[in-house]
């Protein structure tokens, strides 16, 4: 479903290069990890994928299911499947979080040629993913994320994933701000989720939320390449004992 | 008499100066009108039109816009203003109350005054008014603006308008939408006076239509509050048009009052919106609210100035402007404390979206104060949309130009909606976003 080879990114402004050649295969049905210690590149690589032009790509290619991601606007890759979740989702006043969600569902199937959406199916479809997430009608009719707290910021996030079904679910330090409570809501939501046709990227620092999103590959990611593959006691590993070693191997 | 004139004329005064010699006769009012008349054309020849170097019309210098003046529009065409009326509609399915005016003068035929009078409304013609032994009191200018030349522009010219009043303790039950339409092309030039009896309240909508050519639009607005009364008005000021806008709003608030506005402006090439808003009895309340769009080489000017001239009284501006293309926006809004004025509260924001490198904003909040014991706040911004909440709106599917409409629209319906009459403004959204796709 992802294919990423040999990919190098920079950050536009000030030219800093950031990934140094990631190689990475995601098929459909699997949920993959990356770790690795801060400023190794996960949450460039997460922009990256979503289209963010804060970064310029100098070299490899990124092909989602068979085609160039890298040439299309980050909504062509949202109505073809690619969803990620903010680590810092953001505030956006003035904007209502059901309006929005209406919105984008919309713009979503008008890309591909679907039926827009009648206001009761909608509804339907928001009430039933807002239970499963234990978000409430008064957040929905709030502005989008705005007084939200972290957890709900995630939980809202987590909530637009599943209302826009996408292919490829990146999610960026989905883990980060939660507590334990919200972290078992979060993840469950995101346990729901997983199916043979979907494949998952899980961007994490640290090992718990794999307690609870428990992948199938488990990659490191250290100064912008991926420098080990593992399974899910790769984790383990990492938790006991730190990234020191893989900061060396890449250095 | 020309002896006394101490400038040179531009072509729009020579102009107005001859719109005056050829209309006089035609203009209505008592003698002391007539008095008002000539000191307002006076002034246009002493001092011409308002420009530059005149403070209030620094950033908008109608002198330099005004390239020639059209004369006054010609008599109402009845049957034309029934095809614009039926076909303009500003507010739907809305239920309401309609007076309209053709060219300036007042059109009972096609105003629901059967209506209005059964809810104890007085709605009579501003001519004859005029004529009456008052009639130079209809004509007030405000304590803030004594020699305004848009107000005297309007003095020197009013053909006429409507006089609305409400007895005390009338509550009418629909809004009631002032419709001014012009029917051919010309200067239209109305004044509306709205006079509040105690405890009564009005919900004022205020509307224009038709084409006006090359003649300038002046309407201004008289509403005098009284104690415990509340009024709401909704101006809207749209449509792509090269010939000046101007709108003034004098406002005196009694004691225990409220008085809310909210003027929104999109399309003209020059249009400005000034309003004198002055407390004259304790305990009373005044919001006022702007919603400007601006593209191309528009120039739109809210201008505001608020008197506290007794103690005890609250204020809210609060004015959003988003430009684009080589638009220029202009904000002055002052807010005046009397010494005596304590507990004065009044909160005063301006905040521009620049959509465009050439757009500009000049933002000129003031706060004068006299007294001690008072809150008073002013703030200003001026920004570009944010690159982030774009990107997290197109990292969900929507389109960079859906995604950009909405941000607009989240910026200026900040204010919409602290305005509120939710059933008034409820079609202001579609006018944003025809805005936006045509301007």
């Amino acid at each position: 479903m992802l294919e990423i080879k040999n990919l190098h990114a920079r950050i536009a402004e000030d030219e800093t290069e950031i990934l140094r050649g990631v190689d990475l295969t995601v098929n459909a049905g699997e949920v993959h990890a990356i770790m690795g210690p801060n400023g190794s590149g996960k949450s460039t690589l997460s922009y990256v994928l979503a289209g963010k032009d804060d970064y310029e790509i100098t070299e490899g290619e990124v092909l989602f299911n068979g085609e160039n991601m890298l040439d299309m606007d980050p909504d062509e890759r949202a109505a073809a499947g690619m969803f990620l979740a903010f680590q810092y989702p953001i505030e956006i006043p003035g904007v209502a979080t059901m309006e929005f969600l209406k919105t984008a569902m919309n713009a979503q199937r008008k890309a591909r040629g679907e039926d827009v959406l009648s206001i009761p199916d909608f509804m339907k479809r928001v009430k039933a993913a807002a239970s499963h997430l234990n978000v409430s009608m008064d957040m929905l009719k709030r502005p989008l994320n705005v007084g939200f707290s972290g957890g709900e910021k995630k939980r809202a996030e987590i909530l637009q994933m599943s209302l826009l079904e996408p292919k490829l679910c990146v999610l960026d330090e989905t883990d980060s701000g939660l507590d334990i409570d919200a972290l078992r809501v979060v993840s469950d939501g995101v346990n729901k989720l997983r199916s043979p046709e979907r494949a998952m990227v899980v961007i994490t620092h640290y090992q718990r939320l794999l307690d609870h999103i428990v992948p199938d590959v488990v990659h490191v990611l250290s100064k912008g390449k991926i420098v080990k593959t593992g399974d899910k006691d790769l984790a383990l590993d990492l938790e006991k004992h730190g990234y020191a070693e893989y900061i060396d191997t890449a250095a | 008499m020309n002896a006394t004139a101490l400038i040179k004329h531009t072509q729009a005064e020579s102009n107005l100066l001859d719109r005056y010699q050829s209309s006089k006769d035609g203009l209505a009012g008592s003698i002391a009108v007539s008095e008002l008349r000539e000191a307002a054309v006076e002034q246009i020849r002493d001092r011409g039109l308002p420009h530059r170097r005149v403070e209030e019309y620094k950033y908008s210098d109608l002198r330099a816009f005004m390239k020639s003046a059209a004369p006054l529009a010609a008599a109402a065409d009845e049957a034309v203003a029934k095809a614009i009326l039926a076909d303009q509609n500003s507010y739907g399915d809305l239920e309401r109350y309609q007076v309209v005016t053709i060219n300036g003068v007042f059109a009972p035929d096609l105003s629901d005054v059967d209506g209005l009078t059964g809810e104890g409304v007085v709605i009579s013609d501003f001519n004859s008014a005029l004529k009456g032994e008052a009639g130079a009191q209809l004509l007030r200018s405000p304590k803030s603006a004594a020699n305004d030349g848009v107000i005297a522009l309007n003095t020197a010219f009013v053909q006429g308008g409507v006089v609305i009043s409400l007895a005390a303790g009338v509550e009418v039950s629909k809004p009631v939408e002032l419709v001014q339409i012009a029917t051919s092309e010309g200067a239209q030039v109305s004044r509306t006076k709205v006079t509040l009896g105690e405890g009564s309240k009005l919900r004022l909508l205020e509307t224009f239509a038709g084409e006006t050519g090359n003649g300038e639009l002046n309407a201004v607005f008289d509403y005098d509050i009284a104690d415990k009364a509340s009024l709401a008005t909704t101006r809207l000021i749209a449509g792509k048009v090269d010939a000046a806008r101007l709108f003034t709003t004098i406002a005196t608030i009694a004691g225990e009052a409220e008085f809310k506005s909210l003027g929104f402006m999109a399309g003209p090439k020059f249009a400005r919106n000034q309003q004198f808003i002055e407390f004259t009895g304790e305990h009373s309340e005044a919001k006022i609210y702007g919603v400007t769009m601006a593209g191309g080489e528009d120039l739109a000017d809210q201008t505001l100035i608020v008197d506290h001239a007794v103690p005890n009284c609250n204020s809210r501006e609060f004015f959003k402007t988003v430009l684009d293309g080589r638009a220029k926006g202009v904000y002055q809004g002052r807010i005046n404390v009397a010494q005596h004025a304590q507990k004065t509260d009044g909160e005063m924001m301006t905040q521009a979206l620049l959509l465009s490198e050439e757009a500009e904003m000049a933002n000129k909040p003031e706060l004068e104060i006299f007294a001690d014991d008072v809150i008073c706040a002013h703030g200003a911004t001026s920004g570009q949309i944010d690159e982030d909440l774009l990107f997290y709106l197109r990292a969900r599917g929507i389109p960079e130009d859906e995604a950009r409409t909405l941000l607009v629209l989240a910026f200026l319906s900040e204010a919409i909606e602290e305005y509120g009459e939710d059933d008034v403004t409820d079609g202001l959204e579609e006018r944003v976003r025809d805005w936006l796709a045509g301007h």
